[in-house]
Order: C-alpha cells, then structure tokens, then sequence
C-alpha cells in the first residue's frame, strides 16, 4: 500500500487499481491516461512475484541526488542514519560504493537561509571534493521561503494572517518575503559558481507555493543568463498552492500548475533539469499510485525539452510514505519512471 | 531507498559511462540525446554504456577514472580534464584549474 503495509490483490484487483490511478491522473491534470499496452507492462510488473524489479538493459537512465549525503550523515532527514562519516568521506562512497551518476554536496540543515551563514564552509567542501572526485557534483539546498516568514524570519506569516481575512496583506507580506528568497538563492548560486560546482539544484520548490515557485524561477533566470552554472529544479509537490493566487511568470499564473505546465515555465528560466513531483494516497494501493505517478510524469516527458529527474523519494513518485521503503516497490516505481514515464532520470 | 533506485535505473556512474551521461544532461540533452552522444564520443553503442564490464576495460584504456582504487589511473581533476578533451565540453573546475595554472584565456570566474 501507499504507507509500505503489504497487501495481496487479486489480478482484477490490480488491473482496477491501475486504471483507478492512470484515471485519477488524467482527470485531475487533463492529460491522457495510460494505454493499454502500458498498463500490461505495470500488470505484468506488480504480478511478478520477484524481489526485486529493474529496467531493460539499454534503457538505464541517470541519477541526481537531492538532499545530498544526509542518507548516511544526518538523523532523520533522507531517512538518514547517523553514520560517523565526513561529508567527503560520504560523497566518494555514493561515487565509488554506490555508483551513482552524481552527487551533490549540500549542508544539514539544508535550506538556503540557514547556509548562507556557512557559504564559506560550503565553498570549501565543494573545491575540496571537486578534486578528488570525478562524477558531476552539484550543490543543493531548498529555497524554503517558510523560513522567512515569522516567528523564523522577519516577514509577517501570510499562514497567519489569511485566517484573519487579512488577504491583502498576506500577498504583500508573501511579495517581499520572495524577493529575499530569491536574492539569497542567487547569491548563494554564485557563491558555488567561484568554486567550480558543476550545478546546483534548487530542492523542494514551491513548499510555500506559488510565492516560493516564483522566487527559484526568477533566481534561476538571473544564475543561468549571468554564468555558465547548471540548474536543477525539484519541486515539493505535484500541484503548485495558491497562497498568493496572484503571482505570475512570464504571463502564467503559478497557482495551479501540474507537472506538464511547472516544466515549461522552469526551461523558460533556464533550467538544464526538472524534477517533478507526484504526491502519493498512503490510502491506496502502490499500484494506483505508481498508474497515476508515471501518467503525470510521461505528459510531463511528452512536452519537455530539458531531462526530466521525477522525485521518487518518500511518499512521492509512487515510492511509498514509510521512513524504510520495501525494496520491491522502491524498484518497481523506480523502473516504471523510466519505461512508461520516459523519465530522463531520477 | 537511493540504492534500489540506483539498482533498479541508473546506468551506474562511473562503473559505467553514467557520470559522462549526466554531464551531458547538464548541458540539457535528454536521455536518448545524451546516450547517443557519448557513445559516438567513446566509440561504443548506447547498449555498451550502462555494460560495467566493458566500461571498466575503457575506462583505464581512456585513462578517464576507473571505480575501483588503482594507482596510476587519473583520478578526481585528472580524470575530468580528460573527460572534458574527451567529450568535448567545458567542466567548470578544468576550466578554473586552467585559470590557476594561467593556461585560460579566460581569466576571471564565470560569474558576475
């Protein structure tokens, strides 16, 4: 199920909840559902009583790493756990050990207000592992401009102030509050940029909504039409929230956006990848939520023209909400992405 | 979780060719674009990418960084600047080696 408990279905079953899903997905973003073919493939898929599932040979895709080495370094985030290693300690085992395709260095407490105190101590772990490894190393942080807002921040909280009716000033309070968001993300883009990084990547955008999606798209603009600096997009959720409803980019209203609108406006800004979300249902089955994951995320294929990196972490992407994912399910989804989402990568 | 993925999808890193792919992600390829492109670069099929045995033989005959530990075989900044002659395409540290070493022409940072 969506929450990792284990369930039998019956063929029918199964075949119904993929439908259910690729159906759900196509209602709800008025894109096509999944054809005939493809729910055979994710039938055939969920029914095989294997292990463990993968791609075809040839059909391997890339992968790019959000929340950088908290999975071993850090205590709860990324499911982290704790182990007694350097963050280069860390990164040359996801090079070497773990073979990734890239990694990324990125701080604990991984938003961009909280990194901008230690930009020096970044600076130097990311010059320091850009010698001694080869893959691509990007550095990574989450905008999350909720930090800005009150009793964190100096912004008045629009969470605050919509109950009150005080709409007008929760737009305003979310206009100025963006604007400092974005600055620090430039400037802590650049700050990567003088120390050689291969890109960076900009992690759970639009946490807050519209307000924080127009921030990163207006930061990575200004970072990829000022230097030569890759930019990665993830975003936090399939849907962009309304707490502004007013804020546009390049004449889109953000409030609103699935996947297959979110990724036209981020190749706008001059992103080199996107990475989109689906929400997972812990209510329903795995199945329904791989259907509906990949349905997004191949409508999402179909338009784009940069690599498209969907997020198949905890409770998204199909993978279910658990803080230890069952391994038959992670590869499944996993593969899935890649053969019926044409995903680029994850 | 970040292990079944890499398992299940990726083509593996730098066991493979997964770490050249991705650089040309970086430059925006997608997925078939950035295969195909490597793969003429190395002289293999786009199969031939994601085969670990194959690549790691490749690796050291191109001298671009092998997983496992050998001496002699370039590693970290060596490996890139050969992976940039290779693939043709800027790495940003080769370029700022470059730019220490006074080999650039370009003499300031790609920022502003």
């Amino acid at each position: 199920m969506g929450d990792a408990s284990t369930v039998e279905m019956s063929r029918d079953d199964l075949r119904r909840d993929l439908v259910e899903g690729t159906e759900a997905a196509a209602q709800k973003g008025k894109i096509a559902p999944l054809d005939e073919n493809e729910l055979d493939y994710l039938e055939d898929m969920f029914a095989c009583p294997s292990r463990i599932w993968g791609v075809e040979r040839g059909h391997e895709a890339v992968m790019t790493k959000d929340g950088s080495v908290n999975t071993l370094c850090s205590s709860r985030l990324s499911s982290g756990v704790a182990a007694p290693l350097s963050r280069e300690q860390a990164v040359r085992l996801f090079e070497t050990a773990f073979a990734y395709d890239s990694m990324e260095v990125g701080h604990l407490d991984y938003s961009v207000k909280p990194c901008k105190f230690i930009a020096t101590v970044e600076q130097e772990h990311m010059e320091l592992l850009q010698h001694i490894t080869i893959l691509p190393l990007f550095y990574g942080f989450m905008p999350n401009l909720g930090l800005y807002y009150q009793p964190d921040g100096s912004f008045p909280n629009p969470s605050d102030l919509l109950p009150l009716g005080k709409i007008d000033e929760a737009r305003r309070a979310q206009e100025e509050a963006l604007e400092a968001c974005q600055q620090d993300t430039v400037w802590l883009s650049k700050q990567m940029v003088d120390v050689a990084a291969d890109g960076v990547n900009y992690d759970t955008v639009a946490s807050t909504g519209d307000a924080e999606f127009l921030a990163t798209l207006r930061a990575c603009e200004e970072v990829t039409k000022t230097t030569d600096m890759a930019v990665e997009i993830g975003m936090a959720a399939e849907l962009v929230l309304g707490f502004h409803g007013e804020l546009e980019y390049d004449g889109v209203r953000l409030a609103g956006l699935w996947p297959h609108q979110q990724v036209k406006l981020v190749e706008k800004a001059g992103a080199a990848i996107f990475g989109p979300v689906v929400n997972n249902n812990s209510k329903k089955s795995c199945p329904w939520n791989v259907a509906r994951a990949v349905t997004f995320v191949k409508a999402c294929s179909e338009v784009t023209t940069i690599p498209i990196h969907p997020n198949v972490g905890n409770g998204v992407g199909g993978v279910p909400m658990f803080e230890v994912s069952p391994i038959d399910m992670v590869t499944r989804a996993s593969a899935a992405m890649i053969e019926i989402g044409r995903a680029d990568g994850l | 979780m970040g292990m079944a993925h890499g398992l299940a999808s990726s083509i593996g890193g730098i066991k493979a060719a997964g770490d050249l792919v991705a650089r040309m992600q970086l430059k925006k390829m997608r997925l078939d674009e950035a295969k195909a492109y490597v793969a003429e670069k190395l002289g293999v099929s786009v199969v031939d990418l994601s085969d670990s045995t194959l690549m790691r033989t490749l690796r050291e005959e191109l001298d671009i960084g092998v997983v496992t530990a050998v001496p002699g075989i370039a590693k970290g900044l060596e490996a890139k600047v050969r992976i940039a002659e290779l693939l043709d395409i800027r790495i940003n540290c080769v370029e700022r080696l470059k730019r220490k070493m006074g080999a650039s022409r370009d003499l300031a940072p790609s920022s502003s």
